[in-house]
């Protein structure tokens, strides 16, 4: 990276670079979260792999300039492959004091650091606590300082607004947008046309953002900021049409093709709770399809009401984080003995309790196999990015038809909110789900099973099959209530069994690298981008590491064993305490190497990077 | 007296339906002499005049004596987990509307643990059909005190007398927005018959407490309203534009000074003085169909010693059902934006290509 000074000659260079990565940071109500992602938008338009991470507070609106109240965004974007947001950022983009505090630490000295100058007040820096100014105190020597007063060029710019100063500064970010956009050669137009749909509603909003934006690429320009402007070069993607797409919008298309690949109407159930309540708001919006979504009044009803809808013959599904996975827990036993289909997404976040609600952790994996009462086995899934939860979403509805059975799908607050590149997929590739109502009354028994050990699913309405189910232990073969002992046992083992022959059709896995050696990496979940680069980057330097990325949990799959037995060593870095390693040294009875993390933070590459050298080099 | 009659729902189908086709084979086990048999009864002799195929009724319950109700009835049943009744029919209603969706309750199952369902669904006025069988105890657990149970009452967790005081599970439903309420005893057979066909054809949330006797753990609960020596002495009987008048002979009556109800003899009935009582005239009139309620609301919270028991219906009027709604929002949804094509919602939003 080389910016800050203008070059002799006034002929500014043009940098290519291979992948960059930016942080944008500010007050909470600076707006950062819209920056960012509309510099997502414009990165996505370019060509470029990438992927994001918005970092924001659980306040709505903190107060301003408090440490706590920081919110963040950060892109990496490439012309390769992009697998993280990216460890630490080669451009920060500080909004004001506390922003600066709270993500200094992480910028490599010698990276652009830009500041909006005019945010650093006096009243600003003491809520910072900072004792000096660190743009005059020299502490920012060895960073590549650009110092804009964004609060005072943007008001300028605005001037002959009808705006209010209060409204004049909430643009400031449309300011420090127009600056990016400059500084990495991205036009302006498709960013205008943008801000004009984005406040169709509010013209007057509409005008003074695209001055703003205007305002700040052409000061950028003008004033020759940035002495180099970079370029990167678009990814060599696999060709097709792609769009930029978060975990939640991914997860909510996806069950919306899952009913149309069913050709069944689609009911979600559920209550908002961070950070899963995107995906009620995405599915809210397309009622055209046939898709029913209910408001519940708690977590509990979320559950009961799709269950009521799945008896109905609905693909149902309820969405939740942690908190709410706990109340639903009771519901997920009744739906287990009902043998009705089902998909509970958990988007994690940090726990126990209220935890950090919009930091994201993988730590609720043994919850999703094991938290209920009684013998009450469930399928659990996880998706391992953004874009990956729209597979994962049609599989887990793929299962719970197939099966008769709940699904747990997990996803979590870093892959919901985050955003990547997403090829459209062909609607005819997609695989059709099979779903088949019984109304053939002949031999009808309700919990008769096919060879799948699934019962049949036979909705209300269906002429001369009237039954009753419930939760209360049933009959191996009429449903009929029993207390009789053998019963019970035999009833406990046929549902285990069912769940544990989802194995019997699940792909063989496939492993990242070398087919056997050293060191093998087995991740689940949104840890996959960390580590699947950082066993890049360690094969690159010669060393013998594969990776194993699991997205079913249970059952595992049938090659599991067979493939850790290749590999001297097994690490399984985890964003929890270990919960995979678990379950894996009681499956093979194997020593396994944890790692894990509960910052409520993603893994960055180098962290991941530095443990395989250490059990590589502890192998050498 | 109707207990067969032609099934005209069923397309095409001549199929007649009678009580029989509504028993299941599973034997009742509630104790001998509860009260939850009369519901059974009633319910199974009102269905096959509905005009509804059986396969077309489901019949949810929670957790509790009266929630085994479902699998004493050939219809669809789910008997589901304590207090989520509301929930889960809440979905199949919003599912399949054309279904007759039942929940059938208790006053711990519908007004302890599932309060909140019991509310949200009578708030949305979702078309279901919810019976509570309110015997003021906890049978199934074996007799502990409700929220429907007297004050000073000793049960085994009151051993020295109940201290939490008691709610009207009608007025609970009036204050959540009911446009059905009403009030019944399990002994008085026709009225439970008129009120659940009434409820059963209610457009929206219908709600009907069945006052009834728990022999093992609560009885006698309701003996003052049963015993021939006591029963007009203290229950009202509401008649829709008729005025409020009870008593053996219509002696008593209830008038409205402001807000405050007061008991009241009424001139001219038998055993009244010369001279003495009321005026007929003066007295409230029941109105179930006032947009207000505030008359449901005050009987619903007559209590005694003061006040008779009031039974019957409190309140039936019209209201979009939720479901009805819901439909809707999706038709309205399809009017303004077009069917629905998978493909162009996958690549919408702005988009690139490669390659």
């Amino acid at each position: 990276m080389a910016a800050g000074e203008p070059p002799a000659g006034g002929e500014r260079e043009v940098a290519a670079l291979d992948r960059v990565v930016i942080r944008f940071v500010g007050d909470s109500g600076d707006g950062m979260q819209l920056t960012g992602s509309e510099f997502s938008r414009a990165i996505a338009r370019a060509g470029h792999d990438f992927a994001t991470h918005p970092d924001y507070p659980s306040e709505i609106r903190a107060p301003s300039g408090t440490l706590f109240g920081v919110s963040g965004f950060q892109i990496q974007f490439s012309s390769g492959e992009v697998f993280t947001s990216g460890d630490a950022p080669d451009v920060l983009v500080a909004m004001n004091p506390a922003a600066l505090k709270t993500n200094l630490g992480e910028l490599a000295r010698g990276s652009v650091l830009l500041v909006n100058s005019g945010a650093f007040t006096a009243a600003n820096l003491a809520r910072a606590g900072y004792a000096k100014n660190p743009l005059e105190d020299g502490s920012l020597d060895g960073y590549r300082l650009l110092a804009v007063d964004i609060s005072a060029l943007n008001a300028r710019a605005l001037a002959g607004t009808s705006l209010s100063k209060k409204e004049v500064d909430r643009c400031k970010n449309y300011f420090a947008l127009g600056l990016m956009l400059c500084l990495f050669g991205r036009p302006l137009e498709a960013e205008i046309a943008d801000v004009a749909q984005r406040f169709a509603k509010n013209p007057r909003f509409a005008e003074a953002n695209v001055l703003a934006l205007r305002a700040g690429y052409g000061f950028a320009e003008a004033s020759e900021l940035f002495a180099t402007t970079f370029e990167i070069r678009a990814a060599s993607s696999v060709p097709g049409t792609y769009r930029s797409i978060t975990g939640n919008h991914a997860a909510a298309l996806g069950f919306v093709a899952a009913s149309e690949l069913a050709g069944t109407p689609l009911f979600l159930g559920s209550y908002p709770i961070t950070p899963a309540t995107d995906i009620l708001h995405e599915l809210a919006a397309l009622r055209h399809f046939k898709v029913t979504t209910f408001q519940a009044e708690d977590e509990i009803a979320g559950i009961c009401s799709a269950i009521g809808a799945a008896w109905g013959g609905s693909l149902a599904l309820t969405t939740t984080s942690g908190p709410g996975m706990a109340l639903k827990s009771e519901a997920l036993g009744l739906v287990t003995m009902l043998e009705l289909p089902l998909v509970i997404v958990n988007v994690q976040r940090a726990g126990p309790s209220t935890g950090l609600p919009t930091k994201t952790e993988q730590s609720d994996l043994l919850q999703a196999l094991f938290g209920r009462h009684g013998e009450c086995p469930i399928p659990v899934i996880a998706a391992r990015s953004p874009a990956d939860c729209f597979d994962c979403a049609i599989e887990a509805m793929r299962i719970a038809v197939t099966y008769m059975t709940p699904v747990i799908m997990l996803s979590d607050g870093g892959i919901a909110n985050a955003a990547e590149p997403w090829r459209i997929p062909d609607v005819a590739s997609l695989p059709r789900i099979a779903v088949h109502y019984r109304s053939d009354p002949e031999g009808f028994s309700p919990y008769a099973r096919d060879e799948r050990l699934a019962r049949a699913w036979v909705p209300p309405g269906t002429p001369g099959m009237e039954h009753r189910i419930g939760g209360l232990e049933k009959d191996f073969l009429s449903g009929n209530l029993s207390h009789d002992a053998q019963n019970h046992q035999r009833m406990v083992e046929v549902r285990a069994a069912k769940v544990a022959g989802i194995a019997r059709d699940l792909p063989p896995l496939v492993v990242d690298g070398p087919d056997s050696g050293d060191l093998l990496v087995v991740g689940w979940g949104g840890t996959w981008g960390a580590i699947a680069e950082a066993r890049k980057q360690a094969a690159a330097a010669g060393l013998s590491v594969a990776h194993l990325h699991l997205r079913h949990l249970n059952p595992l799959p049938r090659d599991l064993d067979d493939i850790l037995g290749r590999y001297k060593t097994v690490l399984v870095p985890e964003l929890n305490l270990g919960q995979l390693s678990r379950l894996l040294r009681e499956r093979t009875l194997r020593a396994v190497e944890t790692m894990h993390k509960v910052q409520g933070r993603p893994f960055r590459v180098s962290e991941i990077r530095a443990r395989i050298e250490e059990l590589c080099g502890r192998q050498s | 007296m109707n207990d067969i009659v032609e099934c005209r729902a069923a397309a095409g189908s001549t199929q007649v339906l009678t009580r029989k086709d509504f028993e299941s084979e599973q034997d009742v086990r509630w104790c001998p002499g509860c009260g939850d048999y009369a519901l059974l009864a009633q319910v199974q002799k009102l269905l096959p005049t509905l005009g509804i195929p059986r396969e077309n009724f489901a019949f949810v319950s929670g957790i509790g004596c009266s929630s085994r109700f479902p699998y004493y009835m050939d219809t669809y049943g789910i008997h589901s987990i304590h207090g989520r009744a509301p929930a889960i029919a809440s979905g199949l209603k919003l599912a399949r509307p054309e279904l007759s969706v039942w929940v059938v309750t208790g006053d711990g199952d519908a007004l302890a643990i599932g309060g909140n369902h019991f509310i949200h669904a009578i708030r949305r006025n979702i078309g279901l059909k919810i019976v509570l069988l309110n015997n003021r105890i906890y049978g199934l657990t074996k007799g502990q005190f409700s929220p429907t149970t007297e004050l000073g009452e000793k049960t085994k967790t009151s051993p020295y007398g109940n201290i939490d005081p008691p709610f009207s599970a009608a007025a609970l439903a009036l204050g959540a927005g009911a446009t059905f309420v009403a009030r019944v005893l399990d002994t008085d057979l026709p009225m439970l018959q008129q009120v659940l066909a009434r409820a059963a054809t209610h457009p929206g949330t219908a709600f009907v407490e069945v006052l009834q006797n728990c022999i093992v753990f609560n009885d006698g609960a309701y003996s003052t309203l049963t015993d021939k020596a006591t029963r007009d002495e203290v229950r009202l009987t509401l008649r829709h534009g008729q005025p409020l008048r009870f008593g053996k002979n219509g002696e008593h009556g209830i008038r409205l000074r402001g807000l405050k109800p007061e008991v009241v003899s009424v001139a001219g009935a038998p055993g009244v003085a010369e001279g003495e009582g009321v005026a007929e005239s003066e007295l409230a009139v029941h109105d179930e169909a006032d947009a207000h309620g505030s008359l449901a609301f005050l009987l619903a919270q007559f209590a005694a010693p003061e006040f008779p028991q009031p039974l019957g219906i409190l309140r039936a009027v019209e209201r979009p059902a939720f479901e009805v709604m819901n439909a809707g929002i999706a038709a309205a949804a399809r009017e303004q934006r077009g069917p629905a094509d998978l493909a162009s919602l996958l690549a919408g939003g702005d988009t690139w290509t490669v390659g």
